[in-house]
């Protein structure tokens, strides 16, 4: 048959039309979309019973309580704890991530490993609890034989706990001394109160009833101290009509909530400090009955402020202009319940023992000092209290050594444990090699500065057990895991959290039953000594952590089961045993131990500023985990793109600063330090200094963004050993 | 829409935010995923890709170094009722399958996923940009499938999603309520997720037609507005703020 055009075309014409009509392919379309949209890769989550649980959050020192509910045995939300005296019921982003941490398969370790390949290349095989013990009871037997027993050491990131006891007194009982914990903002405080107080407590700080507070760079929307229960006291402050003038050289969340931000060049602070108190003591606006009654040492030190610190010096020091130190300090004094704070952001990095020690004589000279809307000294917790650990002959040789980072040594007389010296020590070779360390819950290679020399220090130690959930920086670095529960599946107590005013205890219980083949690392702790047998045995006559918790907790421990947690409601900071306990029983502005300390007024960041003409600082964002615990996805999800764009990590520039390099926003630099070097983006921000430029913490895990602890050095406070750095200088290229 | 029945008794559900205590700590977003389930894409850092029902906004008075002031600004759907309050909202206007709708009963603007058929007329008429597209499969990362919340849908390719003030805890309290022999939902058994994780205390949500419910008394305060009030859309999320600033760029079309 012969088709002309035209039979063609019309035929063409016809099919169109026809196809156009016809409902078939849109019928079809419609059903094959609706068919692929029901294929079973969209989750369908299984109904049941509904329950809640109470427990507590670890994934921060702030010691929430929350409530899980579960559906049948799964969980499914974490919800805060109504009536918990931290957080009356509020939660923080990261608490309520806490699900995304437990049913995590991609970064939770389901069983013992062993290390196969080189350190840091992730190759591991899997081995069995025996296997896993015995081998560490080997090595430790071993080094014991020949007398190292105080080459052993241990990393534990809780401060305070029956765990972290029980560490502490396995490493006595076998003989070492190296008990390390991470230091923080906290431990700055504690220092100056135990220097000027005579007190050995936790600083705590009743926000909620103060009228007037003027932060030194203390982030309190920003995760510092308990955040929820800052973030809530915040509120009260304010609609009590209090005062927050905050003090830092980026406008965090806090400052822009404050009523003013005072910008200021970092490592300023101490001479700013000082320069108030110039001013309230040159206005005679300090509390004259409480310096009289209660203070000693007060006229020494007047003279050195009165001398040195006027404003025309401390402007010329910190850029701050004569007429606001002058009013800011007026407007401080004249307030009723004034609280002057340092911190440092989220507080994970210490301060200056002169910093804190300014700040908190800004407390004495107005008196604010344990009465309401005060600063209050909050006894340490008491609640362990065991009988000695036995020690036989080759522990009491190895608890004699000096500390491998010194600490508690005439250098650095009021630390009980430097971890940030522990690289430089390990990498120098000095006082002695560490053999073996022990981790637990802790990322060292992630949190500490100059990661190149951690790393470095880390690969020189030839055995690591890491007692850890996830697969982190350091667990790579590591000859052994051993998995822990995660806190939502295991016991654990959790004391006063930093800045709390009341003693208080809570405590975390399982949740649902441990998903992989993990154990709690208490009885690993327990079953090592019993393996090592002896007196580090005898040492520990519990059966299992659970128990040793238990007898532990004593009468506490049903209410603590029940309700989740235990607080000193009535406590009392006037009261005489808890005022000052120094040589005179006063509040001391200058003695022996505070002449005797090194100077240090300025902390001048590290790096030629020829060569490197800004300053990098690390800030911290609530939205962000910065410390062990990595940022679950809820957080990258809630992160805003001005941090994170992609994998890109953002650096905020002034935007005078930007032009001089004439950058805009979204352009691409390599910014460099005497550490190291990175790729990042710009961001344009009027709200940080001039000549200053700023990265996020908590960046960095699985190729998001860049840990600034890359690009980070140290700066040892002088007088306690601290790495106090929280800047350092920098330069930068367009890319 | 029976218009004529429920009217007068009908409950408005609503929400006031007060900026001033909002501290910009995203704890209402995470709240919100985790209770409603919401997406995971592949790469939650590229914002054009994420879905957030609940987004928080960071606000700047545009003013230079150290002038500037930054207010952070929670957004959630506005559940407009439009002009008289007869549900005439932007998105149920122009659906054409009626998959989002105006609850005469509590005031909540629905979106039902299985109705949707991804013409996202609705996310064009929003003035808000309160809805969200799903272009793929949500993938949740590995293993996180199992903290799901069984009594929130999860939605497949190809609808439109939005806040929806938690409605199924409404249907939970309701529910409650009934079988306690009571006919009333009292304001603390219906709460959204935002509300109740708060921690600054910055939410409150109630029924705005309540003079009992504590967001009755709030909305009157004189720092309250809503977001482009010039549109008439009639939402019921005010906000508060102290600042003039704010509230002007609050309704940025007004001249």
């Amino acid at each position: 048959m012969k088709v002309s055009r035209r039979d063609f075309l019309s035929l063409g014409a016809g099919a169109t039309i026809g196809t156009a009509l016809t409902p078939l392919p849109w019928k079809l379309m419609d059903d094959v979309s609706i068919w692929t949209q029901n294929w079973a890769w969209t989750p369908f989550p299984e109904d049941g019973e509904v329950t809640y649980v109470t427990s507590t959050c670890t994934l921060c020192p702030g010691g929430c309580g929350i409530m899980v509910r579960k559906v049948n045995n799964r969980a499914v939300k974490i919800e805060g704890l109504k009536g918990h005296p931290l957080n009356q019921g509020g939660i923080c982003l990261l608490g309520l991530s806490g699900l995304q941490l437990l049913y995590d398969n991609k970064k939770r370790i389901k069983t013992p490993l062993k290390r196969i390949g080189k350190k840091g290349e992730e190759k591991f095989e899997p081995i069995s609890w025996e296997q896993a013990i015995s081998e560490v009871c080997d090595k430790l037997s071993n080094l014991r034989l020949k007398g190292e027993s105080h080459t052993v050491a241990g990393i534990v990131s809780s401060k305070f706990g029956v765990l972290n006891n029980l560490f502490k007194r396995f490493l006595t009982a076998y003989g070492s001394p190296n008990f390390l914990t991470p230091q923080s903002g906290s431990d700055s405080y504690s220092t100056a109160m135990f220097l000027m107080q005579g007190v050995d407590c936790n600083a705590g700080f009743d926000i909620e009833n103060s009228s007037f507070i003027l932060s030194f760079g203390a982030g309190l929307i920003e995760g510092w101290g308990s955040p929820v229960r800052i973030f809530r006291e915040r509120t009260n402050f304010n609609q009590n009509g209090g005062k927050l003038i905050q003090i830092e050289p980026r406008l965090s969340n806090t400052g822009a909530k404050a009523d003013k931000w005072l910008p200021l060049k970092p490592g300023a602070e101490t001479v700013l400090a000082l320069g108030f108190a110039h001013v309230i003591i040159k206005e005679s606006l300090y509390k004259k009955d409480f310096i009289n009654t209660y203070t000693q040492g007060f006229d020494k030190w007047k003279q050195t402020i009165i001398d040195t610190y006027t404003p025309s010096y401390v402007s010329k020091i910190t850029g701050v202009k004569e007429e606001e130190i002058i009013s800011i300090a007026m407007d401080f004094a004249k307030s009723s319940f004034p609280i002057a704070i340092c911190g440092n952001g989220k507080d994970r990095t210490p301060e200056s023992l002169s910093h804190s020690m300014a700040v908190h004589s800004l407390n004495g000279l107005v008196g604010n000092i344990n009465r309401k809307g005060g600063i209050w000294t909050v006894p340490l917790p008491d609640y362990i209290n065991w009988q000695e650990a036995l020690i036989d002959d080759i522990a009491q040789n190895g608890i004699k050594k000096e500390r491998i980072d010194s600490a508690g040594t005439k250098q650095y007389i009021y630390a009980k444990s430097l971890l940030n010296r522990l690289p430089e020590v390990v990498n120098l070779g000095k006082n002695y090699p560490i053999n073996l360390l022990f981790i637990s819950e802790d990322n060292p290679i992630y949190t500490l500065p100059n990661t190149n020399d951690v790393i470095k220090a880390f690969e020189k130690i030839p055995f690591i057990v890491n007692f850890t959930s996830y697969l982190d920086e350091t667990s790579v670095h590591s000859d052994l895991i051993l998995p822990n529960h995660t806190y939502l599946e295991r016991y654990e107590d959790v004391s006063t959290p930093p800045y709390f005013i009341k003693p208080i205890i809570s405590m975390a219980k399982p949740v649902i039953s441990p998903i992989f083949n993990t154990k709690h690392t208490g009885d690993l702790i327990i079953s090592m000594a019993k393996k090592l047998g002896g007196k580090i045995s005898e040492s520990f006559p519990w059966d299992s952590y659970n128990d040793c918790l238990k007898k532990t907790l004593n009468d506490k421990w049903q209410m603590l089961e029940e309700g989740g947690f235990w607080v000193n409601s009535t406590f009392n900071p006037s009261k005489a045993e808890n005022q000052f306990k120094t040589a005179s029983g006063k509040f001391e502005f200058l003695n022996a131990a505070i002449s005797a300390l090194s100077p240090g007024d300025i902390i001048k960041p590290e790096g030629d500023n020829s060569v490197f003409p800004l300053i990098l600082i690390a800030y911290d964002s609530i939205r962000l985990s910065s410390g062990f615990i990595e940022s679950p996805p809820f957080l990258i999800k809630a992160v805003e793109s001005t941090i994170l764009k992609q994998n890109d990590v953002v650096v905020e520039i002034n935007p005078q600063t930007a032009k001089n390099y004439s950058l805009k926003e979204g352009d691409r630099i390599i910014l460099t330090t005497p550490k190291g070097e990175a790729k990042t983006k710009v961001h344009l921000f009027d709200g940080i200094m001039p000549d200053i430029i700023a990265l996020p913490k908590g960046l960095g895990h699985s190729n998001k963004g860049l840990n600034i602890n890359n690009l980070m050095g140290q700066i040892e406070d002088p007088s306690s050993g601290f790495n106090i750095c929280s800047g350092i200088r920098a330069k930068i290229a367009k890319a | 829409m029976s218009e004529a029945s429920n009217h007068g008794a009908s409950k408005m559900y609503g929400m006031v935010i007060d900026l001033d205590k909002c501290t910009g700590c995203g704890a209402c977003m995470v709240a919100c995923m985790a209770e409603n389930n919401v997406p995971f894409k592949e790469d939650e850092s590229d914002k054009l890709k994420s879905i957030t029902w609940l987004r928080l906004y960071k606000l700047n008075n545009g003013k230079p170094f150290p002038d500037v002031q930054i207010c952070y600004l929670p957004r959630p759907c506005m559940h407009c009722g439009g002009e008289g309050n007869h549900g005439h909202s932007p998105c149920v206007s122009v659906c054409p399958a009626t998959a989002t709708d105006y609850d005469l009963e509590t005031g909540i603007v629905s979106q039902i996923y299985t109705r949707c058929f991804g013409c996202r007329y609705c996310m064009a008429a929003c003035p808000y940009h309160a809805r969200y597209f799903n272009w793929w499969d949500p993938v949740w990362p590995e293993g996180m499938e199992r903290y799901l919340n069984p009594n929130v849908s999860v939605r497949m390719r190809g609808v439109v999603e939005k806040c929806s003030f938690c409605y199924h805890r409404y249907q939970i309290a309701k529910n409650n309520a009934y079988n306690n022999g009571s006919r009333e939902v009292l304001e603390h058994e219906y709460q959204t997720a935002c509300t109740q994780a708060c921690p600054a205390g910055s939410i409150t949500f109630g029924d705005l037609n309540n003079p009992k419910h504590e967001v009755y008394k709030l909305k009157q305060n004189k720092n309250a507005f809503r977001l482009l009030e010039k549109l008439k859309t009639n939402p019921k999320v005010y906000y508060i703020s102290k600042l003039e600033w704010v509230r002007k760029l609050g309704d940025n079309y007004r001249s």
